[in-house]
């Protein structure tokens, strides 16, 4: 019994108890429904060993949705709790146990697969490229970071929830203070997912220096692809920095090393800074892609070409450059000198400078457009305002000595949301809803899609608005309740409402997808919203060779250019295709990866070990593995393509 | 014959036993903490670059500006990050 006891929950309560019973019975359902359904083969063969960039890209689009689900059920509870005055919903635990997993979830879990969902899906074809430089690598990259989400996600049933905060700071990280296995899943489960996105930025930059069809030189990407590149350059250079701080965060859980620890020449503070070496370009990871998407989005819906491409891809460099410069900011109150801060603060002003340069490029593209306000374009323009108003706090927060004001104040939980729900998760539901038809054949409902950002934008703003005042007025972030007579109470039920509201938002976007499935028309263009880049030239939904011929470019909106100024973008035959061959590797290595990771969590050595040996097979096979690809006939892909064509 | 001798990489694994050798020397003689580290510090980053160079063949493709763009951008990283450290766990701190 002794052995079992180690996975028991130490706080448990019954909602985890609920919860436990709801996973089991949704596991049940799932194999039964499979094995009834016989779909067992299929889902091997067309999904768990596919290394189909396009595919890969929906799978971390449905576990997208599914962690924003479950990150938005644990913000609804911690604005229930908050409501009102000393509420009782939730104990201290569990809130610490709720916000951690909030943060980690939406960041890590939701934000990161969101944004290489519409990598993997849309940059191979924006550069007219097969498929990305090394696709088995990706199907690796996509099981990693899911075994890592799921390892993370069971935490709360079996050993209970990291409750350090998603930032695991020290020492309340250290053994002493976070006693239950809760910060070894976060270390491990971070760790697993984290290797899957430095493989992934290390493929997409190969992929864009490499796989651009002929004409598309470097300054002629469409800029999606130049936000990908950049994002990507990020991730090579800041991910390592998380790779390390976990391998020494776990040391120091399980092996008894002091590299956190306050005594024996430990630098508990150490842990912060590598943290934010790595977490702030972290965010900046997140935000450039979406600044792409909004590019692309605002250049097709103003009917204009985008303003200022030179100086967005400038900024763009800059932007992955000054990421690196400002970390410090995070931690402005932890014992630095002025002279050290100031220096951290005028770098992080000067971030607001790329940023600025091309809110004002949009705003000159959409100037006399002809805009048309389709779901994807009310994103991009509400976006603006709104994520402007997180720049501008940002930059209060970056001038140090008002920091100490400002700093573990609800002033600092508005900042960052005002940018990343503008800039994040508004830029995935525009880009989501922009490329839809080309990942389904289908078009999402546009008058549900319209509800939905309306409820989205108001109540976000109803949400986190007040938080600048409850901040202001003291309101510390992190704590479970508060007195009555902080008169923090109105404005949090406020804040409570407007959750409400963002989540009848979501389930509205939930709603669109059911509705869409099922009543949109499936006769469509393959280019329904008369955009300009390459994507957009092959059919919808889009074969698995993508390009039929490989286009040829001559701008960055070749397509626009073939469609108005009458430039040739397919020239010459059809010829067989090269195609790179399923495997099952990958996800036989993740799962090895997800027994590793446990086994850690538990201190479970054999079994550590023995995953150890089962990873090292799986990378001696590949290595002797002769993968020699296949080919797809010419009479195949005409087929396909008269197919399509006549649908 | 003269130009299918590699002289460029004889003269690199000269070079590379050299820096090698003036490491290793540092062993030996009694030298003082600092004037040790500065000698390591300096023999390793020269070696560095003499195998990027003359034994990983940097700069002797296509892709010679990407690769060298990709270095120089390390570089600047790693010493922002490392003296950035420094400056807010040890000078800086008050
Ligand atoms: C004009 C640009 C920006 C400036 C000047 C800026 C400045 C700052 C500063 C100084 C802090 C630390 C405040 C404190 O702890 O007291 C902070 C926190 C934060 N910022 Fe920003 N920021 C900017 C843009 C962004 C963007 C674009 C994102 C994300 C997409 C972002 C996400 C965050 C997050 C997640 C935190 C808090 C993390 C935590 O402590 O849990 N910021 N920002
Ligand atoms: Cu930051």
């Amino acid at each position: 019994m002794e052995f079992f006891e180690r996975f028991a929950i130490p706080h448990p309560s019954a909602p985890i108890y609920a919860s436990m019973v709801a996973i089991g019975l949704t596991v049940i359902a799932i194999v039964a429904g499979l094995t009834y359904f016989k779909k067992w083969g299929y889902l091997w063969r067309e999904w768990l060993t596919t290394v189909d960039h396009k595919r890969i890209g929906i799978m971390y689009l449905i576990s997208a949705l599914l962690m924003l689900f479950r990150g938005g059920v644990d913000a609804i509870m911690m604005r229930s709790q908050t409501a009102i005055p000393e509420n009782t919903l939730l104990d201290a635990q569990h809130y610490n146990e709720v916000f951690t997993t909030h943060g980690i979830v939406m960041i890590i879990f939701m934000a990161m697969p969101f944004i290489y969902a519409l990598m993997n899906f849309v940059v191979p074809l924006q550069i007219g490229a097969r498929d990305v430089a090394f696709p088995r690598l990706n199907a690796l990259s996509f099981w990693l970071f899911f075994m890592g989400a799921m390892l993370f996600n069971i935490s709360f049933v079996i050993g209970g929830s990291p409750d350090a905060g998603w930032t695991a700071y020290f020492p309340l990280a250290g053994n002493e203070f976070s006693t239950s296995v809760g910060t070894n899943y976060y270390a491990l489960a971070l760790q697993i997912a984290g290797l899957g996105t430095l493989m992934s930025g290390i493929n997409f930059i190969v992929t864009i220096l490499k796989m651009r069809a002929p004409g598309i030189t470097l300054m002629k990407m469409p800029m999606f692809t130049w936000s990908a590149l950049t994002a990507n350059v990020i991730v090579v250079f800041a991910f390592p920095v998380l790779t390390v701080a976990l391998i020494m965060m776990t040391m120091d859980r399980l092996f008894g090393t002091h590299f956190f620890a306050t005594t024996n020449g430990g630098m508990d503070m150490l842990w912060a800074n590598l943290f934010w070496v790595w977490g702030h370009p972290e965010v900046y990871i997140l935000i450039l892609p979406a600044f792409g998407v909004y590019s692309e989005v605002i250049s097709t819906f103003a009917r204009r070409n985008l303003y200022g491409y030179k100086s967005m891809v400038a900024s763009m460099v800059g932007i992955s450059f000054l990421s690196f410069l400002v970390w410090t900011h995070h931690f402005f109150t932890m014992g630095q000198g002025a002279l050290t801060n100031s220096i951290f603060s005028v770098t992080t002003m000067a971030i607001a400078i790329p940023t600025g340069i091309k809110i004002f490029n949009w705003l000159f593209t959409m100037w006399k457009g002809k805009i048309e306000f389709t779901v994807p374009m009310l994103y991009a323009v509400g976006f603006i305002p709104i994520f402007t108003i997180g720049g501008v706090t940002g930059v209060m927060l970056a001038m140090a000595s008002a920091d100490y004001q400002y700093h573990n104040t609800m002033f600092l939980v508005a900042h960052f949301h005002y940018t990343i729900i503008p800039g994040v998760v508004f830029a995935m539901i525009a880009g989501l809803t922009y490329w839809w038809p080309k990942m389904f054949g289908f078009m999402l409902n546009e008058r549900i899609g319209k509800w939905a950002f309306w409820f989205i934008a108001i109540s976000f703003n109803v949400t986190f608005f007040p938080m600048f005042f409850t901040g202001l007025d003291g309101q510390a972030r992190r704590m479970y309740t508060y007195s009555e007579a902080t008169g923090f109470g109105p404005l949090n039920m406020l804040s409570f409402i407007g959750a409400l509201g963002l989540a009848v938002g979501f389930a509205l976007i939930a709603y669109n997808v059911y509705y869409s499935t099922r009543y949109a028309s499936r006769n469509i263009s393959a280019d329904p919203w008369d955009a300009r880049t390459l994507e957009w030239a092959t059919q919808s939904p889009v074969p698995a060779y993508n390009f039929a011929i490989t286009p040829q470019a001559n701008s960055s909106e070749a397509f626009w250019d073939a469609k108005k100024k009458g430039h040739e973008l397919f020239k010459g035959e059809v010829q067989k295709i090269h195609m790179p061959s399923n495997s099952g590797v990958p996800f036989i290595m993740s799962c090895i990866f997800f027994i590793w990771g446990f086994s850690f969590v538990f201190s479970l050595w054999i079994p550590a070990i023995l995953a150890t040996i089962g990873i090292f097979i799986c990378m001696a096979q590949r290595s002797f593995e002769r993968d020699p690809g296949y080919y797809i006939s010419v009479k195949e892909i005409k087929e396909t393509e008269s197919k399509l064509r006549g649908a | 014959m003269m130009e299918l001798f590699p002289r460029k990489q004889v003269i690199g694994f000269g070079f590379s036993l050299l820096l090698t050798a003036i490491a290793l020397a540092v062993y030996f003689f009694d030298l003082s903490f600092t004037a040790g580290m500065t000698i390591l510090l300096v023999t390793a980053f020269v070696q560095a670059a003499v195998q990027l160079v003359v034994f990983m063949h940097a700069g002797e493709t296509g892709d010679k500006g990407s690769i060298y763009t990709n270095i120089y951008y390390s570089l600047a990283i790693a010493l922002v990050t490392v003296f950035g450290t420094l400056l807010c766990m040890i000078w800086g701190y008050v």
